[in-house]
Order: structure tokens, then sequence, then C-alpha cells
């Protein structure tokens, strides 16, 4: 204290009366960005950087929707949380359904029937009893069993601004109805289901069902969807439902544990759809209404969103199994304890990377992703690659989590463009020089921080089909050494290119390098660097490429249109089946001929006949054999240069518990445990105010005022010259 | 001078209309209604009679400017720029594409803008004048010098470089305040007074300079010597005499901005996470949602316009030797 005179401390003084009132006079940290009184709450703190644009099950499709809505909502299904690989178990439903397959008469065939002879594939869906919706003014009813809010005028609307402005709130059971209203739902033209299309190819009358709603809206009508019939679903009795689809098709299944099919009771319709409740913003998209362990009670999406236990939650319990290993890490320590573990759940819109990674730092997130600018201060990377923390993260208890995401990045070619595309050896061998070429290994390293695997092709870990170590290799590019997969040396490149027509990277028209165009949305500074390093891989071979940027809207059409000749794009699975990488492949779904999300418009018949038998088998050593063969040949045709599977990193605090990455399972909330005491001793020994630079500024700054006055003394004093 | 004001809001009528047409041809020529119905349904199964049903729900299906199948004056009014751009000068700016009220999402979202940006115009203008009057106290020395060297490097920095140095020393390593966030009523207090403190610090180099350089003007000028042949000492003839001449160009910045602060500043509000406006349009325009967008560029206009008006109308007040006529 000596050191500093006594009116250097005086702006301390005067601010810390201030600060502590600002941080509730509690003793708490006062850099703490949450209430003073749930520093010790059971409660879950994370953050989100894009903001939810839909929260309507049937619409919303993004992992920035899900995170939200999975926890809110119930299909029938869900993904074990533990086990791997991934397998579906049921979420509401009594049991794992099985497919009853139909000929064209309907008659039941046996469950060996071939797929030729399969017209329907049904399943019978059982839910259980006793599952209940959270409290919402929809379901309320009065003394005499009718809704309370379901006739609302405009003025009983005034100062209702969310669902739970309503004072009466009500609960009912779950009924097979509900799914079944879901399903009819997604054939609205006026919710704009995403998958709507798509199912309308499976489910039957699906497609019908939409044209006769889009007729009624074009009218001007009012739906209620109860008094339309869907062919494809119908309720059976209280608790069971089933649903009809076209032929076979066995990844229908995994469509039951995606909030796509989660229940919506018709009174939540009938609820919002009153005059005056959209200008309200009073929309199913907005506040939803389900059965799971949680229920939003704040959404604002450009500030925080909020979820408190659901209190009607039936209680399912912790997995008691799980892959080995998993017990010695303590992932089944709450084996049968009834779910959630949480009360509440608090995600703050943190739209820059680093104040949501201070905040990490400083205790007031439970976990954080790793951005490029802190990968270094966080992760170390071995000589083979291996991720272990800094001792700065392993001195504050923080763990890692690493896993390969079940996703895919690839740079494909236009199999309709007249140099790059085609089956011909001319521009097969120039597609394998490229792939050969395209070293996405270096690119691994230099852009992603190592946080990558190179693809050998499209089918990624974890997803059944993908085979690791040798066997995985795709020898057009890579051979097997002692250490693993290397990629082949560029004279094999130059001899296939040279063997194409193009010796030296020469167009033979014209005796210059052959140009090449590579289309792409990346355009800012940022993604120079990327850009250069891929007209540095073509250049390997003397091609020349060049970039062409784009907006997004005029890239989709390039590729919608044929008219990009080489694009990077990405998938991520909707399910952990091969089907759902192959058949980006798939003849059938040329983006160019059909709308679909073959964006290579790649076509062989060879391997659209081997994806036709594969499609709807189940897993197993026959199965395996016509992927390995599949694979063969897209690694021979090279229609994309197999780029990239991502790897996630998740760093979590020692009081976060139960952590375990599942690329799967969206509803992950409810398994969560915090230890909130240790949490709050941490944050508090990690945040100490630091006084001394106030002091340090307030004696400056008064110091500064001694010269300043005595100046202006000075010259007040002067006489005049 | 009220006839005056009738004036310039009739000037107004035609520069909105036009600032909407401008609007609506930028966007649609970058945008066809086709890619904003994309963008809204996703890149995933995309489905051409999907992209249609959702044009034709919310009336991207209509002609642009001129629907050449109607008849009378339908071919003007059954048009997309008719439905969606002309509710606008009665401010009902209607639902977003994604669905949203959004002259309620604008209500709601100013406030927090103006939690910051009032703090932060009235503390910048208090400091930067306070800094301007004291270097034109000593002007022309060593220490004006070097006060204007500091300025210019000061104004020469990235406001970013404020904002994360700022978050860095003040709530990470000092822990003092958060680092970002918001909350309603007194309980936000300590998550304004980082974010003020940083815009009052980076304003202060360009304000400081501006402010000055009106001072050391108005210093020169016959009235000030004839104060200090008065006798009145340096800080009366600043403070009183100086400031008070001075203020019609101080009221030129100050005014016409004050509507403007109800739009907020996109990177602050990013990076304290303040859920303000600031970042509404960027939102928008990364989402193509054309009916934000065009609510807001439209509200831009007509709260610069209003600033403009307010500046004129200011000027009557603090300088009697201005008539304003209609």
């Amino acid at each position: 204290m000596a050191f500093f005179p006594r009116t250097a401390f005086l702006g301390v003084r005067m601010a810390s009366p201030l600060v502590a009132v600002l941080a509730g006079c509690s003793g708490e940290p006062w850099n703490d960005p949450y209430p003073a009184e749930d520093a010790r709450a059971n409660v879950y703190y994370d953050s989100f950087s894009e903001r939810p644009k839909h929260l309507d099950p049937v619409r919303a499709y993004s992992a920035d929707e899900y995170e939200f809505i999975a926890q809110i909502y119930e299909p029938p299904l869900q993904y074990h949380f533990l086990d791997r690989p991934y397998r579906l178990e049921p979420l509401t439903a009594e049991s794992m359904p099985r497919p009853e397959y139909l000929d064209a008469a309907s008659r039941a065939l046996p469950d060996d029937a071939s797929t030729e002879t399969i017209a329907y594939s049904r399943y019978r869906i059982r839910i259980r009893p006793g599952i209940r919706y959270q409290p919402h003014p929809a379901l309320a009813r009065g003394a005499d069993g009718s809704y309370l809010y379901h006739d609302l005028s405009r003025g009983e609307l005034a100062g209702k601004r969310t669902p739970t402005d309503f004072p009466k709130q009500g609960t009912r059971e779950l009924q097979a109805a509900d799914y079944v209203y879901q399903l009819k739902r997604m054939a609205d033209p006026g919710l704009h289901s995403p998958i709507a299309g798509f199912m309308g190819r499976y489910i039957v009358g699906l497609a019908g069902l939409g044209q006769r709603l889009a007729k009624v809206r074009e009218a001007g009508g009012v739906i209620d969807l109860r008094e339309y019939d869907l062919e494809g679903a119908r309720v059976l009795d209280r608790y069971t439902y089933e649903i009809l689809v076209h032929g076979k098709y066995p990844q229908f299944l995994y469509w039951q544990a995606m909030p796509f099919f989660a229940p919506v009771p018709w009174e939540v319709e009938r609820f919002y759809a009153q005059p005056g409740m959209r200008e309200r913003n009073l929309v199913l998209d907005w506040y939803p209404l389900g059965t799971g362990p949680f229920m939003l009670t704040e959404n604002d999406p450009n500030l925080r969103m909020v979820l408190e236990r659901n209190p009607h939650y039936r209680g399912d319990t912790y997995p008691a199994e799980g892959e080995p290993g998993d017990a010695a890490l303590g992932l089944l320590a709450d084996a049968g304890q009834p779910l959630p573990f949480i009360d509440r759940a608090v995600y703050s819109l943190e739209k820059e990377a680093m104040p949501s990674w201070n905040k990490f730092l400083q205790g007031y997130y439970d976990a954080s992703g790793i951005g490029s600018d802190n990968f270094g201060q966080a992760v170390t990377l071995g000589e083979q690659g291996a991720a272990t923390l800094t001792g700065e993260m392993k001195r504050r208890g923080i763990r890692l989590l690493t896993a390969v995401t079940t996703s895919m990045y690839y740079m494909g070619f236009n199999m309709q463009d007249p140099v790059v595309g085609g089956l011909s050896k001319r521009a097969r061998n120039l597609r394998q020089a490229i792939s050969i070429a395209m070293d996405y290994e270096e690119f691994i390293a230099i852009f992603l921080n190592g946080r990558g695997l190179a693809a050998h092709g499209p089918i990624p870990p974890g997803i059944f089909g993908h085979r690791e170590g040798r066997t995985g290799v795709n020898s057009v590019t890579h051979v097997w050494e002692e250490h693993g997969a290397v990629r082949r040396p560029l004279a094999n490149a130059h001899r296939l290119l040279a063997e194409a027509g193009y010796a030296g990277g020469r167009d033979p028209a014209t005796g210059r390098p052959l140009v090449l165009y590579f289309d792409t949305v990346a355009r800012g500074p940022d993604s120079k660097a990327q850009h250069g390093w891929l007209v540095k891989q073509f250049g390997k071979l003397g091609l020349q490429l060049v970039i062409r940027g784009t907006d997004y809207n005029r890239f989709r059409e390039k590729v919608r249109t044929g008219a990009a000749q080489i694009f990077q794009w990405g998938w991520n699975a909707d399910y952990p089946d091969p089907e759902n990488f192959l058949f980006l492949l798939y003849g059938r779904n040329a983006k160019v001929d059909y709308g679909g999300e073959n964006a290579a418009n790649y076509r062989n018949p060879r391997f659209d006949a081997l994806f036709q038998r594969m499609r709807n088998m189940d897993n197993g050593p026959q199965r395996q054999a016509i992927i390995d063969e599949m694979i063969d040949v897209l690694r021979v045709d090279a229609p994309w240069v197999w780029g990239f599977h991502p790897k996630s990193y998740a760093l979590h605090h020692g009081w976060y518990r139960n952590a375990k990455p599942n690329l799967m399972a969206n509803n992950t909330l409810k398994y969560k445990r915090i230890d909130a005491e240790a949490r709050a001793e941490a944050r508090q020994a990690w945040n100490r105010p630091v006084l001394w630079p106030v002091a340090l500024l307030s004696l400056l700054l008064t110091l500064s005022l001694v010269p300043a006055w005595r100046g202006y003394r000075r010259r007040e004093l002067a006489t005049a010259r | 001078m009220s006839a005056y004001v009738l004036r310039r809001v009739l000037y107004a009528v035609p520069i909105l209309i036009g600032v909407n047409v401008i609007t609506f041809a930028l966007f649609f020529l970058v945008n066809s209604p086709d890619d904003v119905a994309r963008m809204q349904l996703g890149a995933k199964y995309e489905d051409p009679q999907a992209v249609e049903q959702w044009k034709r729900s919310l009336g991207y299906h209509k002609p642009l400017f001129w629907n050449g199948a109607a008849v009378g004056a339908a071919r003007l009014t059954d048009t997309i720029f008719f439905d969606k751009a002309l509710r606008l000068f009665v401010f009902d700016f209607g639902i977003s594409d994604g669905g949203r009220d959004i002259g309620y999402d604008i209500r709601k979202r100013m406030w927090p803008s103006l939690a910051i940006a009032v703090p932060t115009l009235i503390v910048g203008l208090f400091v930067n004048v306070t800094f301007a009057l004291s270097l034109a106290l000593f002007r022309a020395t060593y220490f004006d010098t070097w006060a204007v060297v500091v300025c210019v490097v000061m104004m020469s920095i990235s406001s970013l470089f404020y904002i994360i140095g700022g978050q860095y020393l003040v709530s990470r390593l000092f822990h003092l305040v958060p680092i970002s966030g918001f909350d309603a009523g007194f309980d936000g207090l300590k998550f304004l007074l980082l974010p003020v403190a940083i815009a009052v610090v980076y304003g202060i180099g360009a304000g400081t300079r501006w402010y000055r350089t009106l001072f050391l003007e108005e210093i020169g000028k016959d009235y000030v010597r004839t104060a200090r042949a008065k006798g009145l000492s340096e800080h009366i003839v600043l403070y009183r005499h100086v400031l008070g001449n001075a203020l019609i160009p101080i009221l030129t910045g100050v005014v016409v901005i004050i509507p403007l602060l109800f739009l907020g500043s996109l990177i602050t509000e990013s990076f304290f996470g303040i859920p303000g406006l600031g970042s509404y349009t960027i939102d928008a325009i990364n989402q193509q949602d054309f009916a934000i967008l065009r609510s807001m560029v439209f509200l831009g206009s007509v709260l610069y316009i209003l600033g403009l008006l307010l500046t004129d109308l200011s000027y009557v007040l603090v300088d009697p030797r201005v008539r304003l006529q209609g």
C-alpha cells in the first residue's frame, strides 16, 4: 500500500462499491454473467453461434435447431447414448417396430421375401401409455372439459406474447393419433417441410395428400388435418399406429429417430391458428410443445434460449450398458438413475469465438469447441498426431473429447462436363491424376490443425461399410506402407495425365496448360490461402486451375444446371447407414437430370445396379462385399476427389459428467450431469477481481492533472507579450 | 417553421419511394424469388415443388414490378413490389420470410441498442468536448502536439483491437465485468460498462480532433479577442463563449445521428452479445430475408431524414440568427 499515494486508491474506493452492487453484493465473482442466485444451481451452461430458424419439428433440419428441439420432441425411437456402433432403441415406442412386408395385393410376405416382390412395408408402432405433454395453454381445459383458449378474441390476446402469459396451463396423455397428425403436417404445403418431397416417394398417400391440401390452401380454405385421411398412416387404437411405405425401405426406421416424426397434438395447431396469434409471434415454429425431458421457457435466439425440466416427464433412466471401457470412464456410474439430471439449460448466443472461449476458461460455459485461433492454447499434437491437452487446460481440470464426424467433404467433378466428366479412359485418368495430386493430408495439417482424416471413399468411419487399415486404402491414390497409407508419388499422376493425353498438363489442342475451373462460394480474404493451395495442387501437374468465386445462389444454380466443372461440397449423415452416403452417387439421384443429391451427376450402370441391391439389405458380410465392390468402382471412376472426414474436438470442464460424443443422437442433454458446487468454487477461484490496474489508472490520471494545472496557472499569470 | 417541417416531410416521400425501388431492384437483381425460397427451405433434399409452394404461400410467385397478365390497376398492384414494399409507408413491416412479426422484433431489439448507444453518445460527447477544450486551452504547446499525435494513433487503430483488447484486459485478466451478455433493467448495468467504455475510448481520437478543430477556429474570431481584452480568464472564454458558439457544427454531427442510434452497432453488439438491431440487417442479408431487409433499409432512411430535419430545427434553438422558412 505504501507504494502508491492515498489518492491513487480513490478511484478504486469509488468504483468498488459500485461494482459490488452490480455484482449483487453476494461475494460472487464480479464478471459472472449469470444471476447470483444461480451460482450453485443445477444448471447447464452452453453457447450457440447460429440462431435456430425453425423450432417446428416438421420443418427444423439443422444442427442449430436440433440442439433445442431434440430435447423437447420425442419421436418413437432414439439412438443408444453409449453403445457403438450406433443402434436404435425405443424412446416412446414400447419396442422396436419390425416391418411387415406386403405384396401388391396387400398380402403378407415372409421376412426373407425378395425385394422385387415387396410392394409395401408396414410399420406398426405401439407407444408407451402414461407419457404426458409439458404444460401448455393449448391443452388447458375448464371444469366442463372444454378447451379454455381455443376460441380467443383478439381482445383476449392483448398482452399475451408467450404461452406462459396465459394463466392456465394444461397437459394430456400422448396418443398414437398425435404421431399420425404430425405425418399429415408433413404433407401440408403451408408448413414447408424440407423432407415432404423425399418422404412423398415412400409414405403411401403423402404426396397425394399434399396436393389436396395445396388446393385447399390456394382457395384460401382453413385446414383441419384431422378431417383428412392419409392412406399410409392410420391410428389403430389409442396407443398404436401404423405407417405404410412403398417397397422395402429399411432406413425408414432411422427416420423414426428424427424430430420430423415426433408427435404434435392437434390442439396446439388449433391454438396457434387463432386470429392474432401470428401477429404476436405465437406460433409452433417459435414455441414448441413436446413430451421430452425439457421444455423451452425462454426463446430469445438473439440473446439466450432456456430449457427447463418438463414437470410431466415420465423419468426414463440412464442406460446400464455401453461400450467396453465406458464403465472405467465413469460413464455407467449413473446407470438406472432417472433422467434428466439437470434442472435447467441456459444457452447464450455468442457470435464471436473470442468471448465464448474466454467465458469457457472462466468457467461460465461448461463445454466448448476449439476454434482455430485457440487451438494452440488448448491442444498439442504429438508426433503420431495424437492430441493432448496443454498444461494450462490440465491445470483447470478441462477434458478433451475427440471423434471423427460422420461427415464427408469432397471435391466433385461434374460428370457431364466434356473435359473432366464421363467414363472414358481419358477423363478417368485425368480425374485419377488430380486425385493423387490433391494432397488432403497436407490440407488437414495446414488448414484444420490436423483435425481430420483423409478420406479413401465416401463412407466415414463409424458407418457400416467403412473399412480401416490396409483393406480400406484407396489403391488409386495411396499405397499401404509400414506406418499406414501413403499418397502415391506425383510420377504416378504424371503418367496417368500423359495417358489421358495431357502430358505435362498441356492441352494438346492449344499446347498450353489445360485450364480447369473451380466454382466456390468462398470469396473472402480468409479463403485466399485455401485457393492458393488448390491452385498449387493442380499446378503440380502442370494444370491451370481458375477459381470462380460466386455467391451461394449462383453456385447452387451452377451445380443444379450442370454449369459447374469442379466444386467442393460436403454431406453430414442423416442416419448411420452406408446408403445415406452412397446414394449421393446413385445415377437416379443425379442433380441435373433428377434434381437429386448426386451433385457430380455420376452415372455408372454397374454402381447403380449394386446400389439397388445394397440399399435394402441388412448389415452383414454380404452387404459389406457389395459395398466393397461399389467403392472399388468409385475409386476407379473417381467422380470425387475423396477429401476428408473432419474430427470434432470438444472440451468440457471436470464438473461436467457423462460426456461422450454421440454424432447421431441429438437428445443428449438429459444425460448430462453437473456438479454445481465444484463449478461455483472453481469460478470463484478463477475470477477474483484484480484491482491494481484500476488504482494505477487512477494514479496516472491524477498525476497527469498536476502538470496540466501548473501549465494553466502559468499561462494565466503570465504577462501579455 | 411548421410550413418548413411540412415541406421537408413531403420531400421525404419521393426519397423513400426511391430508396424502396432501389432496395427492391438491387435485392432481386442478386436473388431471384427461387433463390429466396431455396434459402428458406434448406440445402438438403431440394424439391422444385416445395420451392413453388413456398413462393406461392408468401406471394413471391407474382411478377416483380409489372403484372402483364392482370387487368387495370392490378397490373401494378398485383406484384411483389406493391405487396411487399408499399405497405412500409404506413409502417406496416409485416411478417418476415422466416415467419416473424418484424415490427415486434424491431421494437424489442431497439432497446438494447439504445442501452449501449445513448450512454456512449452522452459520455463520449462529454469526454471528447472536454479533451478538445483542454487541447484548445494548451494549444501550440508540446502537450497539444503530443495529444494530437495520440489522437491520430487512436483513430488509426481498428475498433476490433479496442474490443478484443478491452475484453481480454478488463474481463479476462482483471475479472471486473462480464465479457459479454445482456440483461434487462438494473441487472444489465454490469454488461454495459465495458462496451460503453470501449466505445467512448474508441471515439476519443476522432472526436477530440474534430472538436479541437472547431474550437480553434472559434478561438481565432474577434469576439474571443474582445472577451480576453475584457480580462476574462481563459477557461471562462472557452467554456462560456467558445463552446456556445461552436455548438452549431457540434449539433450538426450529433443530432443527425440521434435517430440512427436505434439501429445499433454490428461489431459492438456481436462481440458483447447485445441483442440489439445491429446484426438484424446483416442476418437478414445472410438469410436472404427480403421482408426484414426492406424494413430495415426503409427504417434507416426514415431515421436519417428525421435526423437531418432535427438538425435543422436544432439550429434555431442554438443560434437566434437562423430562421427556417417554408
